[in-house]
């Protein structure tokens, strides 16, 4: 079956909730969203530190998820940011897929690796351990307790 | 031949080249995340694990190349806020020409201070 698209200047033909009407708004409040929570994390994490990205490791990031607000800060653009990826890439598939099969798939697998990646992400903000058992000390933030 | 409609939008000029620049820069970025997510994961295995690959990040190519994702970034959400604009503003899209060009600038200034650092950063 070839995709089929209703004639624009036709009311819609289907009871249904407006799906993607939803997307549409969906993607315009996000995006303003994202604006501001991506630009504060590049500031934060590549500007303000001493020695920017050579800056970065594990202690660092200890550093920030002590504190709930970055965890809601990441937690919020995590969740954001993927949902607005992939309904931007089913927009993708949809404008140059030509076999409804094909189509399918891929939307189906962009909304798979969408969902696994935000579960993931959010395991890891929440069930983050800063000084875990083990670990070599220098590895570790200066706030846990000598092992 | 079809005459060139008058007063489109989307086909030619800056309205449809910012559209395709859109599209490139927003599939680019989707991408980065899903690598980004995968990355910041390690830290749940173990600090080491994290550090060896993040300083992956650290390298010149690496580095180079993250000036490429920061410019993609300012230009997909400066003009994400151009194309909200459009759509929702009443003089949105006679301004759209314009607009353009101050989400091209405002994408330019914030580049051009960020990377210098940036570069001090991974070279220096
Ligand atoms: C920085 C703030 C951002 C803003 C203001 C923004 C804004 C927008 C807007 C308004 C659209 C057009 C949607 C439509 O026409 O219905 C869009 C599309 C898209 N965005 Fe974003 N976005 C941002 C961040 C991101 C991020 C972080 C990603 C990747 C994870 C992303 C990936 C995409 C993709 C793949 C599309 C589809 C492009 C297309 O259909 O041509 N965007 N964005």
């Amino acid at each position: 079956m070839s995709v089929v698209i209703e004639t624009p200047n036709s009311p819609r033909s289907k009871k249904q909730a407006n799906w993607e009407k939803y997307g549409w708004i969906y993607m315009r409040v996000s995006g303003a969203a994202l604006v501001v929570l991506i630009l504060v994390h590049l500031i934060s994490n590549l500007v303000v530190p001493e020695g920017g990205i050579k800056a970065i490791n594990f202690a660092f990031v200890a550093g920030k998820w002590a504190d709930p607000f970055w965890q809601w800060w990441d937690l919020a653009m995590l969740w954001l940011a993927m949902i607005h990826g992939t309904n931007g890439m089913r927009t993708i598939v949809n404008d140059y897929t030509e076999r409804e099969g094909v189509r399918k798939t891929l939307v189906f697998t962009l909304w798979g690796v969408c969902a696994a990646l935000v579960t993931l992400g959010t395991l890891v903000i929440f069930t983050f351990d800063p000084c875990p058992i083990g670990a070599s000390l220098e590895a570790l933030p200066s706030f846990c307790p000598a092992q | 031949m079809p005459t060139m409609p008058a007063g489109t939008l989307y086909r030619g000029k800056v309205g449809m080249w910012s559209w395709v620049l859109h599209r490139i820069t927003g599939v680019a970025i989707f991408f980065f995340l899903l690598v980004h997510v995968l990355d910041t994961a390690l830290v749940r295995v173990a600090p080491e694990a994290y550090n060896v690959v993040i300083a992956t990040y650290q390298t010149p190519l690496i580095g180079v190349s993250e000036l490429g994702l920061v410019a993609a970034i300012l230009y997909h959400g400066f003009n994400g806020i151009r194309i909200a604009l459009i759509d929702f503003w009443s003089k949105g899209a006679k301004y759209q020409n314009v607009m353009f060009w101050v989400v091209v600038g405002a994408a330019f200034v914030l580049f051009a201070a960020f990377a210098p650092r940036h570069l001090m950063h991974v070279f220096g």
